[in-house]
């Protein structure tokens, strides 16, 4: 198997709601992160650096942001005569049978998945952010001859809905799987980046359908435990699922820690994004700027410490910019001071402002606001 | 046939740059890196698109595999084009047997079939070797106003240095009235920029004229401007003012990437309506630890800076360790400087690595005798030991070893 055999499904609306606020004008997918990426890149290139050449991106509302990001595929080479990306937006069926979740968008999706003459189906969400062989996935499911593997992480279990837990026996094999069980812990969870035969799939959706099963997790996956083969497969090194506001602030945080850097722009398997062609950022006499990843296209005369800066960011003189994330085009004006502080693109703070909020609980300012 | 264009750019990119000495043992001088995340042609390739002008042709002879691959298809500078593009003109075969380019007209006249497929009026004729933000299309307008068959782009220069540029005496009107090619005792302080525009009916008659010359060396600045202005054709300069430079000698590739430090330099990057675009590497964000000091510095993504970086440009993955220092140094992409290590009035290219506790070049103050004082360059991939030392002026290609120099 290679990647070639797969085609890659990414719903990009998936979980929405766990970031409100920076979800309001966009999708999941397209929420900016780590300085100049956007979630979906990560389940993109995780696809490409596979050998994935097609790839649909499932698209249900706010998707303005992410076909701008997206273009025609280009960045992750996968601007193709044949197979490539194809974005799928949502059908209005009469009917009124979307209602939004996963399963009403596999319905509406069949048509495309059908259509391919890949051999395999690979699930991603956006809110996982990880670097994953997905070429040892692969070797590991059809070695253990699974029907279904899931990729998972052991630790706390996300506050999200429809988790999938799983009990592992010795091989891998799942023996129980919960959806969203009641009692919180240290768990093997499913990052959603699933892999399962396309000829399976259609088998399950057809079933589904005549059932009238609306419930990806619960009645594609949980329900067939006994029945099929479901595997889990552990992510190795930084992986983490995105919740909320507060677990955006950490999971940026965490890449001020080299390690978990190095593991998620993993050299071998590099992350692609869309190019800006920014100069590369200007460090400005009487600056200080400690433990900061940094984009290109930033100007900074000020102080910046323990920060995630986007591309196009201007810190002047006297300005103080500790634990916040800052993204794209952030303006902060002479002797202005942020603490764990989340901007949206181009908002500018005029002088002498001070904001500041907790580390459990950063202050967000909305795309475009001035202070 | 393509379409009819208006004004095509041929970007003279053939040249060894042999001053540059290691910096272009393998790579034409176009394609040396520049600003942290440039490479020169950008700069050229980037005015032409921002000018309006999106067919390109590169005429490459020196060491093109690298450049060829830089600019690939042209689709970083949005010259993949249905009509047109950026296209790579090598000298080629022909019946009557194989000729290089033998000087720059000559290689004009070798892809006259290349500019005939889109019978532009007028042609641009680039070197792909300067630094500078341009915009070619006021330059067509001006053109095309005077009714000129050349028009030449010129600087003024400080007088001090006018003797090392062809420098052009004008008349009243902007008109040429003479050339000068680095006289001692300059009458002008306006220099050419290697900027020419032509009209193309004219340029085309006069390069087959020239290459039927058998004493000719085949030069635009040595033959063909002198003809076509002793033949009394209008040729004009135009004055442009800006920021501008010959990146031809280590010392001027050093200066001309430090002024992007320097405030006063009217060269601005940031310009977002005018770009200057480039391949980008596929890197993450650069990080710059809790024991890192980086003083009026630009560095490029994918790097890591744990020590001290002053008055430095670094490219894109350059790792710099804790206890290391780099001033008043130009860093080339994968570069690591190792704990200890200094780095000063430098340019280390790709790829090197600067043990523990290596010491390259100087700062000019320190010096006993300031003649002695250069920049000292180290070649890609070189690896200058631990405690080694690589001494100003200095230019190394082979692996440094302690006590070596």
């Amino acid at each position: 198997m290679t990647g070639k055999n797969i085609v890659g499904i990414i719903f990009s609306n998936a979980y929405d709601e766990c970031l409100s606020e920076l979800t309001g004008l966009r999708t999941m997918g397209s929420v900016p992160f780590a300085c100049r990426y956007r979630l979906i890149d990560f389940a993109l290139s995780n696809m490409v650096n596979a050998g994935v050449e097609k790839v649909g991106v499932v698209t249900k509302s706010n998707y303005q942001s992410l076909m701008d990001h997206l273009g025609t595929g280009k960045p992750w080479d996968l601007s193709r005569k044949t197979e490539g990306m194809f974005i799928l937006p949502p059908f209005s069926t009469a009917d009124g049978s979307d209602n939004g979740n996963k399963m009403a968008s596999l319905k509406g999706i069949m048509g495309f998945i059908s259509r391919s003459t890949e051999e395999y189906i690979l699930f991603s969400d956006c809110n996982s952010v990880l670097n994953i062989d997905i070429e040892e996935l692969m070797e590991y499911h059809s070695e253990k001859g699974a029907d279904i593997t899931l990729v998972y992480k052991h630790g706390q279990i996300p506050s999200i809905k429809n988790v999938i837990v799983m009990d592992l026996d010795a091989d891998g094999r799942a023996s129980k799987v919960a959806v969203s069980p009641a009692d919180r812990g240290e768990v093997d969870y499913s990052l959603n980046v699933i892999l399962m035969k396309k000829s399976l799939l259609e088998r399950l959706m057809n079933e589904a359908i005549s059932l009238n099963y609306t419930h990806f997790e619960a009645d594609l996956i949980q329900r067939n435990v006994g029945s099929l083969k479901i595997y889990g497969f552990e992510a190795k090194g930084y992986a983490t699922t995105i919740e909320s506001m507060q677990s955006y602030f950490k999971t940026n945080m965490d890449l001020l820690d080299p390690k978990n850097c190095a593991h998620l722009f993993d050299k071998s398997r590099p992350v692609y994004t869309k190019i800006r062609d920014d100069m590369p950022s200007i460090y400005g006499l009487g600056s200080s700027v400690k433990n900061s990843l940094i984009a290109d296209g930033c100007i900074i005369d000020g102080e910046v410490e323990n920060s995630i800066l986007f591309r196009g960011v201007r810190v002047e003189k006297g300005a103080v910019v500790k634990n916040s994330i800052l993204m794209q085009g952030t303006f902060v004006a002479q002797n202005s001071s942020l603490n764990c502080v989340v901007t949206d693109k181009s908002v500018v703070i005029t002088p002498s402002k001070t904001l500041s909020g907790a580390e459990n609980y950063p202050v967000y300012i909305g795309k475009a606001i001035v202070i | 046939m393509a379409r009819k264009v208006e004004c095509i750019a041929m970007l003279l990119a053939g040249g060894q740059g042999s001053r540059l000495g290691i910096l272009t043992k393998k790579i034409a001088k176009p394609a040396v890196p520049y600003g942290g995340k440039y490479r020169i042609i950008d700069f050229p390739l980037s005015n032409c698109v921002n000018s309006g002008i999106s067919t390109v042709g590169v005429l490459t002879q020196y060491q093109p595999l690298e450049l060829n691959d830089y600019i690939g298809n042209g689709s970083a500078w949005d010259l993949d084009r249905m009509n047109g593009g950026v296209h790579i003109l090598s000298p080629y075969q022909q019946i009557k047997g194989t000729e290089w380019y033998k000087g720059t007209a000559n290689a004009i006249y070798q892809n006259i079939n290349f500019i005939d497929r889109y019978s532009p009026e007028y042609v641009a004729v680039l070197s792909g070797d300067h630094i500078y933000k341009m915009d070619y299309n006021k330059m067509l307008e001006y053109h095309k106003e005077k009714g000129a068959a050349c028009t030449i782009a010129m600087l003024e220069v400080p007088w001090e240095e006018a003797s090392r540029f062809g420098l052009m005496i004008t008349n009243d009107d902007n008109s040429i009235a003479e050339f000068e090619e680095k006289p001692k005792n300059p009458r002008s302080n306006k220099a050419s920029m290697g900027v020419y525009i032509f009209t193309w009916s004219k340029l085309r008659q006069y390069l087959i004229d020239d290459e039927n010359d058998p004493d000719s060396s085949n030069d635009f600045g040595h033959d063909v401007i002198p003809k076509m202005h002793a033949n009394g054709e209008k040729m004009f300069a135009y004055l442009f003012d800006g920021y501008w430079k010959d990146v031809g000698t280590i010392d001027s590739l050093w200066e001309a990437n430090l002024d992007l430090l320097n405030p006063k330099v009217d060269l601005d990057l940031s310009d977002q309506s005018w770009k200057i675009y480039s391949r980008t590497p596929v890197a993450p964000p650069h990080y710059i630890a809790d024991t890192a000091s980086v003083q009026n510095s630009m560095i490029s993504e994918g790097s890591q800076v744990f020590g001290e970086v002053e008055y430095s440009i670094l490219f894109n993955d350059v790792v710099v360790e804790e206890g290391a220092a780099v001033k008043y140094s130009i860093v080339m992409p994968g570069t690591v400087v190792k704990s200890g290590a200094t780095v000063q009035y430098s340019i280390v290219a790709e790829n090197a690595v600067i043990e523990k506790g290596a010491v390259v070049g100087q700062c000019p103050e320190q010096m006993e005798n300031r003649d002695d004082w250069g920049v000292a360059v180290v070649g890609q991939g070189v690896n200058v030991s631990e405690g080694a030392v690589v001494a100003p002026k200095a230019m190394v290609d082979e692996d440094v070893r302690k006590g070596d120099k």
